[in-house]
């Protein structure tokens, strides 16, 4: 920290703080850098590149949606070089503003931005939420599970459709609650109403609830752990939040692709890259924290699931193609 | 008798609250374990020190002139007019409605049509709880900020629902036609052969915004509907016995206002994001309330203050950018300089009258 101080510092002292210095960037959407989901795992990369090369970086986090703009042009007027950014509300302003800066290399995660020097990353959430899926039927007792989604976007429907699809091909017979908790980006942050959902759809039967929504999950693993019931996390390996009361976590590969960005520096590859399980950009948990929560038939029913998708005999649906999920 | 000279009233009270509010903020940075000059160097630096800092001084400077000017014409009528935020966030409406409707060929054509959006909207917003106050007695400070949220809900779900295109996940309308982009003062400059804040938002609505000020000036002082708004606010009861209406000047008062309100939306969502996003005012109608208590109700005092405020918001983002001094401390200074210059006014003035009063007596 020390160390990040006196550079700033020593960065603000010259008479423009715009030279260049081509340290990384990272920007945090809305939601928040510690909500031990997202933004977090984005956070850990950085972290982790940090302590690997002694190097420092730049950080800012949201405050509103008008920032966004005025955020990555300053950092790139300030020469930060690759600029990372987590979430897909970038897309947008990064497209007008990535020709501005051609020397500049942004990545983009959870978004494809088509720019020559944007690289997009994007995951596979649909099979990594389809194993999870598999063992949210293996533990449920009721056969009823939920899932509680942030904001409503197509990029969540995804997340839904496949725990839907994993939860059906292991309990045909059984039912998935679904609620989202808002339409706007506050939906990212909002732990209270999180924590609300989850009693209506306890109320409704449910027994294991997945919760993919960014800071607002704090709230709903909180909820399902007083009422003892399984919930499963999302993005960061959240097992520990609530020791062998979270069933799972699923875990996208977001800390990698920013280690990976910052660690490539200005070499950073343009284009989009695709992290599926094959690759190990999605996965699910498992760790001492949920071990006595997995039964053996789950682990195989999972080992099945991820042969089968990997090789191609299961073909998970990513509800993105074309907006709709084949089972409900 | 005037107690002090007009120079001490307007420019020495001021300048005093300012020094006692940065004195105490230097005391907080202290606190915290930062450097003050270090601080103030980033923030001068950040906001005053290249023409890219300028770009944004001015940039901010503008939604807070819009603003300030509508705090001041109502309270010139003796209104409180907290609103601004809401009644800029309808403007942004009116803006998008107003772009996104007709292909405009040329930005020329695009502002006056803007502009007449935002300040319908804004004035409209206003509308309500003018009537409220004139026809029902409801407070207007009250009904104002009631409105800044249901204008906020509002916004939500025309923006989710109405307004979103089609495959985007982003809750924000589709981006302007490209013919309908204020140029900016970059370009202007550039015409001129001068290279001054690349890639700041600072676009031709700052002029817009200073002409704002003289008309306001016009209006409040030079003008006959703005001698009966003085009256009224004044003393409601004199003005009725002139036989001026108050139904009439609150309603008219808080058009005007809600009007100029609405107008700052030429600047950010027209100007800046060239298309509308949520809270896209940014607070930018409160700190008006703060810019015109410390221009003291004057278009010239709000200019100068939106200018002041310009700085603060540029140089504390470039603070929360460049040291650990942490972004909520921003907002303790301006919460400080608006508590000197607005609330504790007469702590500095009463003092300063009697230093006058005395500096009066010695000589007679």
């Amino acid at each position: 920290m020390s160390l990040m101080k006196s550079l700033l510092a020593g960065a603000s002292l010259s008479l423009l703080p715009l030279v260049a210095m081509a340290d990384p960037a990272l920007i945090f959407d809305l939601g928040g850098k510690f909500d031990k989901s997202f933004n977090e795992a984005a956070f850990n990369g950085a972290e982790k590149w940090k302590a690997e090369t002694g190097g420092s970086y730049k950080e800012l986090e949201m405050q509103s949606e008008a920032q966004r703009e005025q955020a990555l042009r300053r950092l790139a007027e300030t020469g930060a070089n690759p600029i990372v950014m987590t979430g897909f509300a970038f897309g947008e302003v990064l497209n007008q503003i990535a020709p501005d800066y051609p020397d500049t290399k942004f990545v983009i995660i959870d978004m494809v931005v088509e720019q020559p020097n944007v690289q997009s990353v994007v995951f596979t959430e649909e099979q990594g939420s389809y194993l999870a899926g598999v063992m949210a039927a293996k533990a449920s007792k009721s056969g009823t599970v939920g899932f509680i989604g942030g904001m409503d976007i197509p990029l969540i429907h995804k997340f839904e459709c496949g725990y839907a699809q994993g939860f059906k091909a292991a309990n045909p017979e059984g039912k998935v609650i679904i609620n989202y908790t808002g339409t706007t980006p506050a939906a990212w942050n909002d732990p209270v109403k999180g924590g609300e959902l989850v009693k209506a759809q306890i109320s409704q039967g449910a027994d294991v609830i997945y919760a993919a929504a960014g800071g607002t999950g704090i709230g709903v693993l909180q909820a399902a752990a007083d009422a003892n019931i399984l919930s499963i996390g999302v993005d960061s390996n959240q097992n520990h939040l609530h020791p062998g009361k979270i069933l799972t976590s699923m875990v996208k590969g977001v800390d990698n692709s920013v280690y990976d960005a910052f660690k490539a520096g200005t070499e950073v590859q343009p284009g989009i890259k695709v992290m599926d399980l094959a690759s190990g950009g999605v996965s699910v948990a498992l760790d001492d924290n949920n071990k006595p929560l997995i039964t053996e038939d789950m682990t195989a029913a999972v080992d099945a699931a991820t042969k089968g998708i990997t090789g191609g005999e299961i073909k998970v649906h990513d509800y993105m193609t074309d907006n709709t999920c084949p089972v409900q | 008798m005037e107690r002090m000279p007009k120079w001490a009233d307007v420019i020495l009270t001021p300048l005093i609250s300012l020094v006692l509010a940065f004195a105490i903020s230097a005391l907080v940075i202290l606190a915290i374990g930062e450097s003050p000059t270090e601080a103030l160097k980033v923030m001068v630096e950040g906001a005053l020190g290249s023409s890219y800092g300028w770009g944004f001084t001015l940039y901010y400077a503008t939604n807070f002139i819009f603003t300030g000017l509508a705090v001041t014409v109502a309270y010139h009528a003796g209104l409180f007019n907290i609103g601004g935020e809401g009644q800029a966030a309808m403007g942004g409406l009116g803006v998008a409605l107003v772009l996104l409707a007709v292909p405009w060929p040329h930005w020329a054509l695009a502002l006056p049509a803007a502009m007449v959006g935002a300040a319908v909207f804004g004035a409209l917003w206003a509308l309500i709880p003018a009537w409220l106050q004139a026809k029902r007695g409801s407070h207007i400070v009250i009904t104002t900020i009631m409105f800044n949220f249901i204008a906020a809900a509002l916004l939500n779900y025309v923006l989710v629902n109405l307004l979103r295109p089609v495959g985007s996940m982003d809750p924000a309308s589709a981006r302007f036609p490209e013919a309908a982009h204020l140029p900016k003062l970059t370009d202007m400059a550039l015409a001129f052969g001068m290279q001054w804040g690349k890639n700041t938002p600072a676009n031709v609505t700052f002029f817009v915004a200073v002409i704002a000020c003289l008309l306001v000036w016009l209006l409040i002082w030079r003008s006959r509907l703005g001698y009966e708004i003085r009256a009224f606010g004044k003393s409601e009861r004199g003005a009725v016995y002139a036989g001026i209406s108050p139904v009439r000047i609150t309603v008219i008062a808080m058009l005007i206002s809600g009007a100029l309100a609405g107008l700052m939306a030429i600047n950010n969502v027209m100007g800046e994001a060239e298309r509308l996003v949520l809270n896209a005012v940014e607070g930018a109608g409160f700190i008006g309330i703060a810019v015109a208590l410390m221009g003291r109700n004057h278009p010239f005092g709000v200019l100068l203050a939106a200018l002041l405020f310009g700085f603060l918001y540029q140089g504390g983002g470039e603070l929360a950018l460049w040291t650990s001094v942490p972004r909520e401390l921003i907002v303790v200074i301006q919460a400080l300089v608006i508590l000197f210059t607005g609330a504790l006014d007469n702590m500095v003035r009463m003092p300063l009258e009697r230093i006058f009063m005395a500096l009066r007596k010695g000589r007679a």
